[in-house]
């Protein structure tokens, strides 16, 4: 009877396992089934159909605001990954020294911070320089996003780094070639699947946005997360199902597309 | 690799025109030095925290030389070898190479290559790749790399595997795919910090005569770094012998065998007995000793050694024997420890001293003793040295 130990034996492990994934999972697949309903509920099936994506497809204030999303995102996590990576080199690549916990934190503070605190603060600090400049387009909040963004960046490239043999740049420079060509040739082609991870992490996250995104934009610049929030007030149709179920199968979609780029890089 | 030993100056430039290691230079003098350590120091940290890994350190690397520096870990032996390289910088002192100053310049200014403990091959690249990134980085003609790289492959008798990764590849090739990249660029000096250290047995004694092949080939200056005693007595032409910072002794492996300067190199360079002992009248640097048992020796002395009161005395096991009868020292054997070319005779003196015998195996007969003989050991007559404690 020696047995070796399996979480699997243990009594109730099936029907724990069950209930969670039913938990998970039942809520948007529900989500997902009632996007194709026919009829104008969401809570009644009254057939197949796909005039909800049609809907969605056609009106211009999702289009709108999910072109508004993929700038944003797109501006916000080639910025937030660009300092990341920056961050990332100078916390790596040092002896350590006092205050380098500190960094660490002040770079990770995104992530403690509640996002509502973060929101009031750039709410009052933006205005006033919406006042002073006058410029009031999409750079608020692709600042905005981008600096809650770093952190997320910042710790797959930060992992990516730790794991990686110093000696490979030394042996580098060991053989002529300057900093930059070292970092070139050798760190960054080594780093990229971390640097991708990062960049997809924080599209991603920007993309997801809601809380933020309503204190900083200004009329008219609504995001999709902060449009669909804006109808939830209103009626609800299953055109919220059909943009989600289509925001649904984007994010899977990044995230397997990145799967197998790391995949591939990592043999 | 042709030799370009007997040619006159002339006809030597020439053909280092025609040479294929073109960027290796051929010494116009036979002994000019290929690195020169002066007084260097070097320190991490600062204030009382300081450790100082290098202390006041010089010594001379003559072109085309096996040079090894040995010592124990933390001596400082590959702090000096990053010094050199560059990729530490000294907080005192120089280091010159064909008597220009390197110590402030980066490691990619120096024309002088590493090979590593971790090997450090790049993953992303393929073993041809890895070979060439010295010579790209230096500008060369892409025709010319590419036959640089295949006249490197054949010198490590790798051409097979040019295209494989680093990573799809043992570890004795990746060793040797670490040597051609550094011998790529012709550098003036290789350095090899513990490049051995993780093959097993057999293949580190390939590689150690591989290693002398290449360097006897290249005709480049080594400075091989290990705390392997045998790897070092066997390859190097000289031997730096390393401790706590300093150079204790710098020589031939035979000087450094025969003739150490101090009580710590004789103890860390092979096996050792150290016996006290009364000098006599000093004379030409060789005196007489009274060891305790009242026995009478002569003994020579490490040079430029002058002792006062009583000195230790060191003999090596093989120049000493075993006898049934008489003998310098007297004792009784505490353990007989079988090695298959020889036999070590642990013999417990009669002043509690501990004195080991080492004497060649036959087929014929075993060592002759049991363990609890009395015993009596007879020092050969030139075995006993006199040492710096």
């Amino acid at each position: 009877m020696a047995r070796s130990f399996s979480v699997r034996a243990q009594p109730g492990f099936t029907t724990v396992a069950l209930i969670c994934f039913f938990l998970l999972y039942l809520p948007i697949a529900t989500l997902v089934v009632y996007a194709f309903n026919a009829g104008t509920s969401i809570a009644i099936w009254e057939g197949f159909s796909l005039r909800w994506f049609h809907q969605a497809w056609n009106n211009s204030q999702v289009i709108d605001a999910s072109i508004r999303s993929v700038q944003i995102a797109t501006a916000a996590a080639i910025l937030a990954t660009i300092c990341a990576t920056m961050a990332a080199l100078a916390t790596t690549r040092t002896r350590a020294y006092r205050g380098l916990t500190a960094k660490y934190a002040f770079i990770n503070a995104p992530l403690m911070v509640p996002e509502i605190v973060t929101a009031v603060a750039l709410l009052i600090v933006f205005s006033r320089v919406k006042i002073a400049t006058g410029y009031s387009g999409l750079g608020y909040l692709i600042l905005a996003h981008t600096a809650f963004c770093i952190p997320f960046a910042y710790l797959p490239i930060r992992a990516r780094l730790e794991a990686m043999d110093l000696s490979l740049e030394t042996a580098a420079a060991d053989l002529y070639a300057t900093r930059w060509q070292a970092f070139r040739r050798v760190t960054l082609p080594l780093l990229w699947p971390g640097i991708l991870a990062g960049l997809m992490l924080a599209f991603v996250i920007s993309l997801d946005d809601v809380v933020i995104t309503e204190f900083v934009k200004s009329g008219g610049q609504d995001t999709l997360p902060t449009y669909m929030l804006g109808q939830l007030r209103r009626v609800v149709t299953p055109e919220m199902n059909a943009i989600s179920t289509v925001f649904l199968a984007i994010s899977i979609l990044i995230v397997t597309v990145f799967f197998f780029i790391s995949r591939k890089r990592d043999v | 690799m042709p030799s370009a030993a007997g040619c006159d100056d002339n006809q030597r430039s020439r053909q280092k025109e025609r040479d294929v290691f073109s960027g290796v230079i051929v010494p116009e003098k036979p002994d000019r030095n290929a690195i020169e350590v002066r007084g260097v120091s070097k320190r991490f940290g600062i204030g009382e925290n300081a450790f100082k890994a290098l202390d006041n350190v010089s010594v001379t690397i003559r072109e085309n030389e096996f040079f090894t520096l040995l010592g124990p870990s933390g001596c400082g032996k590959t702090t000096l070898l990053r010094l050199i390289a560059g990729f530490d910088f000294p907080t005192e002192g120089q280091i010159m190479l064909h008597g220009q100053d390197i110590a402030p310049l980066p490691p990619f200014k120096r024309p002088v290559n590493t090979v590593f403990q971790s090997y450090a091959l790049f993953p992303h690249m393929t073993v041809g790749q890895n070979i060439g990134f010295g010579l790209e980085m230096l500008g060369k003609p892409k025709a010319e790399v590419k036959a640089r790289v295949d006249q490197m492959l054949r010198l490590v008798r790798m051409e097979a595997l040019k295209d494989r990764r680093t990573s799809q590849i043992s570890g004795g090739q990746q060793q040797r795919v670490a040597l051609a990249r550094a011998l790529a660029p012709s550098p003036k000096v290789l350095l090899l910090d513990e490049p051995l250290s993780a093959l097993d047995y057999k293949l580190r004694k390939e590689m150690q005569s591989e290693l002398k092949r290449l360097q006897t080939e290249t005709g480049i200056t080594f400075i091989f770094v290990t705390h392997d005693q045998e790897e070092a007595l066997t390859m190097s032409d000289r031997i730096a012998v390393m401790s706590a910072g300093k150079i204790l002794q710098v020589g031939a492996p035979w000087e450094i065998y025969d003739r150490p300067a101090d009580r710590f190199v004789a103890d860390f360079i092979g096996e050792t007995n150290f016996l006290p002992g009364t000098l006599g009248a000093i004379e030409n640097g060789r005196t007489t000793v009274t060891l305790s048992s009242g026995a009478m020796l002569p003994a020579t002395l490490a040079e430029g050694y002058v002792p006062n009161g009583p000195a230790t005395i060191v003999v090596r096991p093989e120049h000493a024997r075993a006898i049934r009868e008489g003998g310098d020292l007297r004792g009784q054997v505490e353990n007989i420890v079988y090695f298959g070319t020889d036999t070590h005779i642990h013999v417990r003196l009669d002043d509690r001293n501990l004195f080991t015998v080492r004497q060649q195996n036959s087929r014929s007969r075993d060592c002759g003793f049991v363990v609890g003989d009395a015993v009596g050991v007879a020092i050969a007559p030139d075995g006993a040295q006199v040492l710096k404690d």
